[in-house]
């Protein structure tokens, strides 16, 4: 394939079969393996979506700087889109985010606010929209952006018609409820009968300081009518999903994408015939430092929770 | 019934600083009731005041979260343990 520059070869993404993930013959699990994005992760899509479409709305101009509260993913992707567009960016991300993403964040030159690791990201959008009432920066905000859940009614869910036309479940997990949303609505359009389900990941106590309900969030752009069911998926479940993906199918899939593929295996364990979708947001190489692929399990279950993988 | 909760440490300052406490319904609505009569002022920060879930409270049961089951009307039995977590955001 060719393309004109990086940002093109953004999405259309291998779904690839885990016939060794399925708990029984007639139900199979596919895996849409976002990680083949160009920076890594599936917010490649909303990265170059979100940018685009303040551009050709005249909001961000070169004298702009680019702002956005990011667990990682997102601050790497707008990076990745920065760095071929030119504009400056600066990212809040929660302090105890795992090395490699500061890592590559600093690489694609953006700059770094942190925000308190035990807020999690609620705490950089707190950090980041304080920030943002200064008109120098344009801030995307993945949480409100309809160019979110856009860029995945029209990329990934379309992929999904295409590639698969039968499925019968999608999972994937929920940060910003932008993936749900958009690949919900398209498949629901697609066939009203599709279920769709949310990963929600219970993460370490390091992660739930919030002082007070004011400061818990729900994403505006998320359509909470398109879910059919939300499981909320341990760090230990997620980091053995994450070690079996390896073992088993040979693929090497970040921790949310184990705790999606044991979402995806609760429901496949109630049905007789599918065709599951799972969402795998971006591949392991960001949390090589976490030691989740330690042969001591425990190792690695200590090492998943101090830090933020979600 | 017994059931184990989960609490949020938002909420551990109405348990004395405790993160499992159990509390007895066979309905989520009753276990509900049955917390805030253990811990005065715990079911302010999950029930709102037109008598649904908080916003920016989830509550599991087991691991399936309330709101695409029963809601408040969701059936709890012995053993099963109910999670309650501030909503997160990710990304």
């Amino acid at each position: 394939m060719r393309y004109r520059d990086i940002l093109d070869a953004i999405g259309d993404t291998p779904l690839v079969g885990m016939p060794r993930m399925s708990p029984k013959p007639g139900v199979r699990l596919w895996a849409k393996l976002e990680g083949q994005n160009p920076s890594g992760s599936v917010k490649d899509r909303i990265a170059k979506r979100m940018i685009e479409a303040a551009e050709a709305s005249g909001e961000l101009t070169h004298d702009r700087i680019i702002l956005e509260p990011t667990s990682g993913n997102t601050g790497i992707s707008l990076a990745m889109v920065a760095r071929r567009k030119g504009y400056r960016l600066t990212v809040v991300i929660p302090d105890n985010a795992s090395s490699e993403r500061i890592d590559l964040l600093e690489l694609f030159g953006a700059e770094i606010v942190y925000s308190p690791g035990e807020k999690g990201t609620n705490g950089s959008i707190e950090v980041a929209r304080a920030l943002a009432r200064d008109d120098r920066y344009f801030m995307p905000f993945q949480y409100g952006n309809p160019a979110n859940p856009l860029a995945h009614y029209e990329g990934t869910g379309a992929e999904i018609v295409r590639d698969l036309p039968e499925v019968t479940h999608f999972v994937a997990g929920l940060g910003t409820g932008g993936t749900l949303t958009g690949v919900g609505r398209r498949l629901h359009e697609h066939n009203p009968n599709v279920k769709v389900v949310a990963a929600e990941p219970e993460l370490g106590e390091l992660v739930y300081g919030l002082r007070s309900l004011e400061e818990g969030f729900i994403p505006p752009i998320f359509d909470e009518s398109v879910l059919d069911r939300k499981f909320l998926v341990s760090s230990s479940d997620s980091l053995r999903a994450t070690r079996e993906l390896t073992a088993k199918e040979g693929i090497f899939a970040g921790i949310s994408s184990g705790a999606v593929v044991h979402a995806a295996r609760r429901i496949a364990q109630e049905i007789d015939e599918g065709d599951i979708v799972c969402l795998l947001a971006d591949g392991g190489w960001k949390y090589l430092s976490t030691e989740a692929w330690a042969p001591e399990i425990e190792r690695a279950e200590k090492g998943v929770s101090e830090t933020l993988w979600w | 019934m017994s059931v184990r909760v989960k609490l949020p440490t938002i909420l551990r300052k109405h348990s004395g600083g405790q993160a499992l406490v159990d509390a007895q319904g066979s309905t989520l609505r009753e276990l509900l009731a049955d917390l805030e009569e253990r811990y005065p002022g715990i079911t302010k920060n999950i029930v709102s005041q037109d008598g649904g879930l908080h916003r920016f409270i989830n509550v599991y049961v087991n691991d399936e979260d309330v709101r695409y089951l029963g809601s408040l009307e969701t059936a709890v039995k012995e053993g099963d343990t109910v999670s309650i977590l501030p909503a997160v955001a990710g990304g």
